[in-house]
C-alpha cells in the first residue's frame, strides 16, 4: 500500500576535496513509500534547484544494485538500514512519517570527498590494476570444459566475484580496511585454476597497492561482511591472509 | 621486511604474538591451581622458576612477546585511526554479528596492562626480581605465602576478578582473530574457532578466578594458618 511520508534529513554538503564539510537540514514531504532512497533524493534535488540553491552531489548509476556506483551512509549503515542491499534497492518503505535521516559520505583516507556525498574510489581501480586479472594469451577462447573445475570452488568463485566494489567496507570499517574488497578480488582467481598460476604475485600486489593507498588494517571486526551489499563472506579475508603468507614464505 | 611494512604482516606479529601469550596464560593458570590444594607444591614450581638461568631467559622472551603485542597494538590503532580520515561519523552503528570487543581491543589491553603493573608490583617484584637484587624485605621463595596474604583480602580478590573478566573480552576476540589472521580458517571453521576461542578464555579466567577465591575462602573466611617458610633471606 503506497503511502505519503514526510521526512527531514541531515545532509552532508561538502564543497570539495580540501573544504570544511557540515551537515544542512532540510525537509520533504510528500514523499511515496513506494519509491527509492535515490528517487527521493532527486525530490530533494528537484526542491532545492526550484529554489535556486545547489542540488546534494551524489554518485548513482544502474539503480539496479549491480554497477558499485551509489553509496551513502544512512543513519550509521553503509547503504541504509536493510540488509544485503544497495543503496538504490533501498524503499522508502523502510522509514517512517516524520523520520529525521542522517546521509553522510563514506569517511575514510582512502576515499576522499569530491563533494557533498560523493566519494573518489578510484583507489579500488588501482588495487585491481595493480594485480587484479589473469593474464592470457588473446585468440580464439578454449572450450570451457577443457579444465575441470570442481562445483563448490566455481560456486564459492562465484560467490567472491559477486562483489561490486561499492565500498561499503571501507565505509563500514572502524579501521578503514580494504581487506574484504580485496580478499574478494584475490579469492575470485585463487580458487580457480586459471587464477592460481599467478596467485601469490597477485595477492603481494594488491596487497601493496592497498597499503599504499592508506587503507587501514583489518582487525577482523567483521562490520565489513556485516554491511556488505553482496555479502561477501569473512572467509575471503581468512583466504587472502593465506595466500599472502605463503607468498611472502616463498620468497 | 613484510612483518613491519605490510597489513597482514603486521597482524601476523599481532596473532603470533597474542598466541604465545595466550599459551603463557594458560600455563601461568595451571601452576596457580597448585596453590589451592598445596602451597608446597606450588612454591616448589616457583622455586624452578626462581632465578635459574632458564627462568631468566624465559622471562625475556616472555617479557618480549608482551612489548611487541603492546607496541604493534599502539602502531596499528595509530594507522587505523589515520585510516579513517579526518572527520567521523555523526551516527554510527554496531551490527549485531560484530563483537563489542572486536572494536575495543585496545582498551581492553590498556587496562590489562594496567593491572599487569599492580600485579607485578605484588608478585614478580618481590619473587623473581627480589631473587636477583634484593628489592624487597619479603622472602622470595615464599611465594604462597605472599600469594595468600594478598588474597585473603576481598579487596584484592575483587580488583582481580575484574582484571579477568577484561581479560575474558580481549580473549574472546583475540583467540579466534589470531587464527584468522594467520589464515587458518573458512567458513565451516569460523564458527567453530569462536566457540573455542569462547571456550577457551572461560576456562583460563574462570580458573585465575577459581584460585582468588579459594584462597580468600580458605584463609580470609575459614580461617586457615598461612603456611610460612622460615626466613632465610
Amino acid at each position: 500500500m503506497e503511502k505519503k511520508i514526510d521526512l527531514t534529513l541531515k545532509v552532508w554538503r561538502q564543497r570539495d576535496r580540501k573544504a570544511k564539510g557540515q551537515f544542512e537540514t532540510y525537509n520533504v514531504k510528500g514523499i511515496s513509500t513506494d519509491s527509492s532512497f535515490l528517487e527521493m533524493l532527486d525530490v530533494l534535488n528537484e526542491q532545492l534547484i526550484n529554489e535556486g540553491k545547489e542540488p546534494v552531489v551524489f554518485d548513482h548509476d544502474c539503480r539496479e544494485g549491480i554497477c558499485g556506483m551509489c553509496s551513502l551512509y544512512i543513519n550509521g549503515h553503509p547503504h541504509g538500514p536493510d540488509s544485503a542491499i544497495t543503496t538504490c534497492q533501498l524503499h522508502m518503505r523502510k522509514f517512517n512519517n516524520g523520520d529525521t535521516i542522517t546521509i553522510e559520505p563514506w569517511r575514510s583516507a582512502g576515499f576522499p570527498v569530491i563533494r557533498d556525498l560523493m566519494v573518489d574510489r578510484t583507489a579500488y581501480d588501482q588495487i585491481i590494476a595493480a594485480g587484479g586479472y589473469t593474464s592470457v594469451n588473446a585468440g580464439g577462447a578454449q572450450d570451457a570444459n577443457a579444465i575441470l573445475i570442481p562445483k563448490t570452488d566455481a560456486d564459492e568463485a562465484m560467490d567472491s566475484a559477486s562483489c561490486i566494489g561499492c565500498g561499503a567496507c571501507v565505509a563500514a570499517c572502524k579501521n578503514g580496511s580494504a581487506m574484504l574488497f580485496v580478499s574478494a578480488k584475490v579469492s575470485q582467481l585463487a580458487l580457480l585454476p586459471q587464477g592460481r598460476v599467478e596467485a601469490a604475485r597477485r595477492a603481494r600486489a594488491m596487497v601493496a597497492k592497498m597499503d599504499e593507498l592508506g587503507f587501514g588494517n583489518c582487525t577482523n571486526t567483521g562490520a565489513c561482511a556485516a554491511e556488505c551489499p553482496k555479502s561477501i563472506s569473512l572467509s575471503n579475508i581468512a583466504r587472502l591472509n593465506r595466500e599472502f603468507i605463503k607468498a611472502k614464505l616463498q620468497d | 621486511m613484510w612483518l613491519t611494512n605490510s597489513s597482514i604482516g603486521r597482524k601476523v606479529v599481532m596473532s603470533l604474538s597474542g598466541l604465545f601469550l595466550v599459551l603463557f596464560l594458560t600455563f601461568h593458570m595451571c601452576m596457580n591451581l597448585a596453590l589451592v590444594f598445596s602451597p608446597d607444591a606450588y612454591n616448589a614450581i616457583c622455586g624452578f622458576l626462581g632465578a635459574n638461568w632458564y627462568a631468566l631467559v624465559g622471562t625475556a622472551v616472555l617479557a618480549a612477546g608482551f612489548i611487541v603485542h603492546i607496541i604493534y597494538a599502539f602502531w596499528l590503532t595509530w594507522q587505523n585511526r589515520k585510516a579513517r580520515g579526518n572527520d567521523r561519523y555523526a551516527v554510527t552503528t554496531r551490527p549485531k554479528s560484530v563483537e563489542w570487543a572486536s572494536q575495543n581491543m585496545l582498551v581492553l589491553g590498556i587496562i590489562v596492562i594496567l593491572f599487569l603493573v599492580l600485579h607485578m608490583a605484588q608478585f614478580w617484584f618481590k619473587m623473581q626480581l627480589n631473587e636477583i637484587v634484593p628489592v624487597s624485605d619479603a622472602n622470595p621463595h615464599d611465594g604462597s605465602y605472599l600469594v595468600i596474604e594478598t588474597f585473603k583480602n576481598p579487596v584484592m580478590v575483587v580488583i582481580y576478578i575484574l582484571w579477568f573478566a577484561a581479560l575474558w573480552f580481549h580473549l574472546t576476540h583475540g583467540f579466534w582473530s589470531a587464527l584468522h589472521t594467520i589464515g587458518f580458517n573458512n567458513n565451516i571453521w569460523f564458527n567453530r574457532w569462536k566457540v573455542i576461542g569462547n571456550v577457551f578464555a572461560t576456562i583460563i579466567c574462570l580458573g585465575f578466578a577459581f584460585v582468588a577465591v579459594a584462597l580468600y575462602i580458605q584463609y580470609g573466611v575459614l580461617g586457615w594458618d598461612v603456611p610460612q617458610m622460615p626466613a632465610v633471606h
